[in-house]
């Protein structure tokens, strides 16, 4: 229970500043691919090396940077809108997953999908901390690139697509690395939900940012003592918890918030 | 701003301009003299935005030219007006191209970008979040971030193509600044008779045929109409060679 909620604090702090972006750039499908696409990397990952996490998280991370990179391929190619191929992208991917996954003995697809709280070892915690530690000093370099980018793409920024690489990658990294805890199915919830709510109350880039990571700390928090009483799986009581700050956000939030649109029209 | 190094020519030799696998622009030839101060113009499609984009580097093509040398204004359609930045850093975030991308932009730069503000008439909105600006504020925004960026050689997609007439009029006078300071200066522009009182030299890309020299000589009747018509597939271009009437 402690090396969970010490994993997902950990994630808590490295993974909304990446949603935030995500939201900026108009990438939130994006992420849902991304989580999804990796679950036949970590079936497969399984399957070659055993329940170990790092053979599952290296066929998650594999699986992850194969789906991102073919998504921008097609965009690119079909001229099509970039939606629809990720959204045939992640059908495909998600239920070869679950196909692959089933197909295995001793792997139980709930804990994979779900995430489980009793799941984290200190190998998954060791993912989680070390994912965080490494996406935090990564994403304070490519920081100034990615504003420049995401806001006018036409800017010089130095080589072209480096930054967008980067950037996916260490969503890639996030998402896999939390899959023990919060599964597969919703590791990109503590990254997008509290970086959702956080636009409704903050106008500034570092106000979302830091609002984002709050949220995210009392989701964890707070989730993961619903899902140890009340004995759901981690992924989704974390994540239900996150939501539940975000329809507060929404509702109330002083930004594009709805109740505040009601009262102007009256 | 002080000391600026002198431009360098652009030549442009037998340039084809393709967009979307379709020629907008076939064997363009021709020489933007430095110091020149140029409007480019043609019927939508022509391939004013895509010419731009090339010689900034946006768009592959070769080009003789440095581009490290040239600012680019996009059109304003380009810019995400929904980010959460203020005036002011993006404005001081113009000076990456001088500073680089992960030197520290500290109270210099922003000394920098406060004057740019101040010049193009927004003195006191800096710490305003640029969603909150209208079309004329934010075009004068990236005015002043092009102010900062210091290029000897500056490209305008369509500056005033959503201002007001005040609007158009101050920033004008910006772009007759700079090229009184001796920078290059090609700006795309639909306004024949503004580009008739101010650009000595105009670029007139059409589908049928193109014509580049001076205003006077371009700008006849009989050329705009021919610029009108178009083609399904675009002609060998005659280029007038251009040498500077300043």
């Amino acid at each position: 229970m402690r090396r969970a909620l010490a994993g997902c604090l950990a994630l808590s702090v490295a993974a909304p500043p990446l949603g935030v972006f995500l939201v900026l750039r108009r990438m939130s499908l994006m992420s849902d691919v991304l989580q999804h696409g990796v679950l036949p990397g970590i079936a497969v990952g399984a399957a070659v090396g055993g329940l170990s996490v790092w053979a599952m998280g290296a066929g998650g991370v594999l699986a992850g940077l194969a789906v991102a990179l073919l998504a921008g391929w097609f965009a690119r190619r079909t001229g099509m809108g970039e939606d629809s191929q990720l959204a045939g992208l992640y059908l495909v991917a998600l239920a070869a997953g679950v196909a692959l996954v089933s197909a295995q003995r001793g792997i139980d697809l709930t804990h994979l999908l779900f995430g489980s709280v009793l799941a984290v070892d200190n190998t998954a915690l060791l993912a989680m901390a070390g994912a965080a530690t490494l996406t935090l000093p990564v994403l304070a370099v490519i920081w100034r690139p990615m504003v420049l980018e995401s806001l006018d793409p036409g800017f010089p920024s130095g080589p072209g697509g480096l930054w967008h690489g980067c950037f996916l990658a260490l969503v890639v990294l996030c998402v896999v690395s939390g899959f023990e805890a919060l599964g597969t199915l919703m590791s990109v919830g503590l990254m997008m939900l509290p970086a959702i709510a956080a636009r409704h109350w903050s106008g500034s880039l570092a106000g979302q940012v830091s609002l984002a990571v709050a949220l995210a700390i009392a989701a964890s928090f707070l989730g993961l003592l619903i899902s140890f009483n009340v004995e759901i799986p981690a992924g989704p009581a974390i994540v239900l918890t996150a939501g539940g700050f975000w329809v507060v956000s929404l509702l109330a939030g002083p930004r594009e918030g709805l109740l505040r649109a009601r009262a102007r029209r009256s | 701003m002080g000391f600026v190094v002198t431009p360098k020519p652009i030549r442009l030799e037998h340039l084809t301009l393709r967009r979307g696998g379709r020629v907008l622009v076939r064997d363009l030839t021709g020489t933007f003299a430095p110091g020149s101060l140029t409007a480019v113009t043609g019927p939508n499609g022509a391939g004013k935005s895509t010419l731009l984009l090339t010689l900034s580097g946006a768009l592959p093509g070769r080009i003789d030219r440095d581009p490290k040398t040239i600012a680019l204004l996009p059109q304003e359609g380009r810019l995400d007006r929904s980010f959460p930045i203020s005036c002011r850093d993006v404005v001081a975030l113009g000076c990456t191209a001088r500073v680089g991308l992960f030197r520290r932009i500290g109270p210099e730069q922003y000394a920098v970008a406060d004057r740019a503000l101040a010049a193009v008439g927004l003195g006191g909105l800096g710490a305003r979040p640029i969603g909150a600006l209208s079309a004329g504020q934010f075009q004068r925004v990236l005015f002043a971030r092009t102010i900062v960026r210091d290029a000897p050689i500056i490209l305008l997609d369509e500056p005033f193509s959503a201002v007001d007439a005040a609007t158009e009029a101050d920033l004008m006078a910006i772009i007759r600044g700079w090229h009184q300071q001796g920078r290059t200066v090609i700006a795309v522009l639909h306004d024949l008779d503004l580009i008739r009182a101010e650009f000595p030299n105009t670029l007139l890309l059409g589908a049928e045929s193109c014509a580049w020299g001076a205003t006077d000589d371009v700008l006849t009747g009989r050329a705009i109409r021919q610029a009108r018509l178009r083609a399904a597939v675009p002609p060998p271009v005659h280029a007038i060679a251009v040498e500077e009437a300043a």
